[in-house]
């Protein structure tokens, strides 16, 4: 990544491994993070100063989003402290239509004269680039909702927890994994809060105060004697959450098949460690899998990547129409699918939707960067493809009469474009555990967490491992095992699904720093799901002698 | 203001010197400007232009560190930046694995600048775009593009005497063709440090002509298959593998170099004894920085030699403590190739597929480097020395270790993101299924 305004962390990733992790903004003291620079008064005259220029200089829109971006990421490895990084990013962008083409433009002097220069920059390209323009822009139109605010549901803001207690958390998970049979392990926090203001000609003034908590680990355990070692990655789930998540409860954890903890809205890092030392260790001498046919039992926190490749990614609206054609690609869900309304993308079990508001998911805001007030809608109903997800200048194209509120810039310095919003399955209607799910298969493999992911780039074919395998043999788990990949394509795939455990199961997962666009800008999104079961799926078995 | 010279960032950095009470201090500085041009669906959807000069100061308290940073240059800047790494750091704990920062070094001249490149406008952007949107437009197929410039410089200075700079420019192309019928698509990479060197009519041909050619795959049945790997199609797996070649990922037993038993593959034969891969930042096709990040100066280093692992690469902090000698990072990657062209591979085979490039590589087994991922953009069935017909995407799974022991024929060498690859002809790649997609 050639990327301005990124710092490189290479070097102290997890597993060991070289790791380039995207930091956005310059680094500073810790307690900087907890002051506010600018108020709200302040940044709504700022914002009018903006869009008043745009205007004057012929903008037939704008919008002016004032923006400060603060993170803060731990690293350590085994009892060391390896790094702890306080970045700010403050500053302003704005965008235009003029002459029905975009134009934007930012900086990062918030002062009048700074945001009346950006807007008029941003004129200037929208009117240069208006002579290449072939399609002009249409926006759906959206509400003017006045002076607003929204904050992630906090209890408690991490930012504003001791970077001690921090650090000391993830030392004391490292010795835990140690101490139950780990050689290695890193382990980091990653922390996020976007105060971002937005403001339209279309007459809202939002502010919103947006946070984000991602714990991960990764234990090695090695057997010298054969040269083996294998790796063991935490359950944890990035959220949209404060530092509540690390707190544990008992009421949010359950034992699920083969031994495995399951934790939903809050995690317990310690325990999780401990037992990642446990499984790391008992992997090295598990059998490896026969490849063939098996039913599938994949955990929530293992199906989320393959809703977020397989679905997800697929109904983009701007992949379906080749915007995103030269790097991650189009998609196998084209218009003509849509419009017939009877392609079957998943069995009649399947019903996966799109939802900006759900709690505790990374997605969630109370209104997107382009002023829309999010909302829930329908992706997959039934099996059939009913809508895909589409912004402002997209929704024309899909005969809706409003944005589906999934717009976002990764800062104020990128412009704004469409981003994937929580995509996640409903449970299933009747009660059924995952105990259950086990107990009705023949022959079948359990999957818990993430793991190797590739598909193609318009999402048919798609290859997934995992974090935990255990094979099930007449309706019992009868011990771990290794080397296990599933391969299917994602229509096949999504009709296989037979069995979706009920809504006390569900839980998201989350991927935190997803990445969309030339030059890259990275978005986190969850996913919910219930455990659910999918059946005759090839599964290769990826063992190999170097 | 954003590329400083060599006299001006030292000068600077100097004064930063000068303000600190630390043990010690390293700073570093550096500047870019980078202008851009996306484009699809044959018009032209985003440009960009940025530039930024940053200051990063680490100071140093016994094995106490902490940075700041800044992009401000004036006098109360330069001291608040330093007080503020100084206070910092007398808080952070200790850090066991702290080296003393390196005394001075003698760094030659990198050849990875060039002003033509600096000097790139948004009407030449634009040109670039128009010379892939116009010709694909005659021809009923769709350009999606993206062209990246930059120029820049890096340096750092230490309060015990080092000082080191680099300016660089790079420019990157890639383009995406696809037949408006929807059944073929071409691509194409290029990318270098002067700008003079880039035609982008004649990229975005290459891309085109794969995009008819392409048009109407077949499909054939995965299995194991002779592949010929246009060097942007090799170029990932190599990659993947030659930044695995840390030292203390081996020294623990956590990496593809960890041998059965303990201690690593260092020294030991490989792949076929026709590979050799080495950095040289001063290749004149592929230059590199000739220091490291943190002051070592990069030299030409070989990792594979006749198909012996030659060197692994060390941290100062993993060198001292294992008490051997300081190999930095790859600069680069340079694979020795041969004469032949792809044309001439092609002639060789009887039966095979030239891939023009692997997409969505991920690591499934970091044991084996096992990866997977999937033909794209340009897929070919070759029999009796021909070009047959175009085929289906498929997905593989394969190990570049493994890939290297079933060498058939290396080609002409090509630069790829920065790196010299060449064509190579392997026996035996893995494809574990079928793709529709184009």
């Amino acid at each position: 990544m050639k990327r301005r305004d990124f710092l490189q962390l290479t070097g102290m990733g997890i597993g060991g491994a070289l790791l380039t992790v995207p930091l956005l903004g310059k680094a500073v003291d810790v307690n900087r993070l907890l002051e506010l620079p600018m108020d709200v008064t302040e940044k709504k005259r700022l914002a009018n100063i903006g869009l008043n220029a745009a205007k004057g200089n012929g903008a037939s829109y704008a919008d002016v989003r004032i923006g400060r971006y603060l993170n803060q990421y731990i690293f350590t490895r085994e009892d060391k402290l390896q790094n702890a990084v306080n970045t700010e990013s403050f500053g302003v962008g704005v965008r235009v239509l003029a002459n029905g083409t975009w134009g934007f433009a930012s900086t990062k002097d918030v002062s009048e004269k700074g945001i009346q220069k950006a807007a008029e920059t941003a004129v200037a390209i929208a009117k240069a680039n208006s002579k290449i323009q072939t399609e002009p822009v249409i926006l759906a139109p959206v509400g003017s909702y006045g002076d607003v605010s929204w904050k992630t549901p906090l209890e408690k803001n991490a930012v504003a927890v001791p970077l001690k207690e921090k650090v000391d958390l993830l030392l004391s998970a490292n010795a835990e994994a140690i101490n139950n049979g780990a050689n290695f392990v890193n382990s980091a926090l990653f922390l996020i809060n976007e105060q971002k203001y937005f403001a339209s000609t279309e007459g809202s003034y939002i502010d919103q105060d947006i946070h984000r908590i991602w714990p991960n680990f990764n234990v090695t355990a090695i057997d010298s004697a054969s040269g083996k070692y294998k790796t063991r990655e935490a359950l944890s789930s990035p959220m949209g959450m404060g530092f509540e998540y690390m707190d544990g409860r008992a009421s949010s954890k359950k034992e699920g098949p083969g031994g495995t903890m399951h934790y939903y809205d809050h995690y317990d890092m310690i325990e999780d460690a401990g037992l990642a030392g446990k499984q790391a260790k008992e992997m090295l001498s598990a059998d490896s899998i026969k490849a063939g046919k098996y039913d599938l039992v994949l955990d929530p926190n293992h199906l989320g990547l393959t809703i977020h490749e397989s679905v997800g990614h697929a109904t983009e609206l701007d992949r379906v129409l080749g915007y995103e054609a030269n790097y991650a690609g189009t998609s196998f869900a084209t218009l003509d699918k849509w419009k017939s309304g009877d392609f079957k993308y998943g069995s009649d079990i399947v019903n996966i939707f799109a939802d900006k508001t759900q709690k505790g998911s990374l997605g969630a805001v109370g209104y997107d960067d382009e002023g829309v007030k999010t909302k829930k809608w329908d992706i997959i109903k039934n099996g059939i493809l009913v809508n895909y997800q589409a912004i402002r200048d997209q929704a024309h194209i899909i005969d809706e009469k409003e944005s589906h509120g999934c717009c976002y810039s990764q800062s104020w310095n990128d412009v704004q474009f469409q981003r994937m919003s929580n995509i996640s399955l409903t449970p299933g209607k009747e009660k059924y555990s995952p105990m259950d799910m086990i107990k009705d298969v023949e022959k079948g493999i359990y999957i818990v967490g993430r793991g190797s992911y590739s598909i193609d780039q318009q999402r048919y074919n798609f290859q997934f491992g995992g974090t935990l395998f255990f094979e099930i043999e007449k309706g019992k788990i009868k011990g771990p095992v290794n080397d296990v990949a599933y391969q299917s394509n994602t229509q096949e795939f999504w009709n296989s699904c037979t069995k979706i455990c009920d809504e006390s199961d569900y839980k998201t997962f989350g991927s935190f720093f997803d990445g969309k666009g030339q030059p890259s800008q990275i978005s986190a999104v969850s996913h919910g799901s219930s455990t659910t079961r999918f059946d005759g799926v090839n599964v290769i078995n990826t063992a190999r002698n170097i | 203001m954003a590329i400083l010279s060599k006299e001006e960032a030292k000068q600077i950095l100097e004064k930063v010197m000068k303000l600190s009470t630390a043990d010690s201090l390293e700073a570093s500085l550096s500047g870019s400007s980078q202008g851009n041009i996306r484009y699809a669906r044959n018009t032209v959807s985003t440009s960009g232009f940025n530039e930024d000069v940053s200051l990063g100061v680490t100071a140093n308290f016994g094995k106490r560190s902490a940075s700041s940073t800044i992009n401000e240059f004036d006098d109360a800047s330069l001291r608040k930046v330093v007080k503020r790494a100084e206070e910092l750091a007398k808080l952070a704990p200790e850090n066991p694995e702290f080296m003393e920062p390196l005394g001075p070094q003698e760094f030659k001249e990198s050849k990875t600048f060039s002003q033509k490149t600096a000097d790139i406008t948004p009407e030449f952007r634009a040109e670039v775009a128009n010379s892939s949107i116009g010709p694909a437009k005659a021809k009923d197929v769709t350009a999606a593009g993206f062209l990246e410039d930059g120029a820049g410089f890096y340096s750092i200075m230490n309060s015990k005497g080092l000082f080191a700079y680099n300016k660089y420019s790079n420019v990157d192309f890639t383009v995406t063709m696809r037949t408006n019928d929807g059944t073929g698509s071409g691509w194409v990479t290029r990318d270098f440090n002067d700008v003079s060197k880039f035609n982008a009519a004649e990229a975005s041909k290459t891309a085109l002509d794969k995009a008819i050619m392409s048009r109407e795959a077949k499909a054939i049945e995965p299995g194991k298959y002779t592949v010929i790997l246009e060097p942007a199609a090799g170029s990932d797996l190599l990659q993947n593998m030659l930044y695995n070649m840390g030292a203390r990922q081996a020294d623990e037993g956590r990496s593809f170099l960890a041998k059965q038993g303990g201690g690593t593959k260092l020294g030991e034969k490989l792949v076929d004894e026709r590979v050799t891969i080495y950095s040289d930042p001063f290749n004149e096709i592929v230059p590199a920085s000739t220091w490291s990040g943190d002051g070592i100066p990069q030299e030409k280093v070989s990792w594979i030699e006749n198909g012996v692992v030659k060197n692994m690469f060390y941290s100062r902090y993993w060198a001292d403590k294992q008490g051997v000698k300081c190999v930095p990072g790859p600069s680069n990657g340079i694979m020795i190739g041969g004469d032949a062209t792809t044309e001439e591979l092609i002639k060789s085979t009887d039966r095979g597929i030239l891939i023009t490039r692997l997409w969505y590589i991920r690591t499934v087994d970091p044991q084996t480097l096992l990866y997977t991922g999937l033909t794209r953009d340009g897929t070919f069935y070759i029999e009796n020395g021909k070009i047959k017909h175009p085929i289906k995407n498929m997905r593989f799974n394969e190990s570049p270790v493994i890939m290297l022991n079933n060498l058939e024929a290396l080609g002409k060498q090509q630069r790829v993101d920065g790196n010299l690859i060449p064509v190579m002809k392997i026996r035996d790649f893995t494809f574990t299924s079928l793709s529709d997609a184009v």
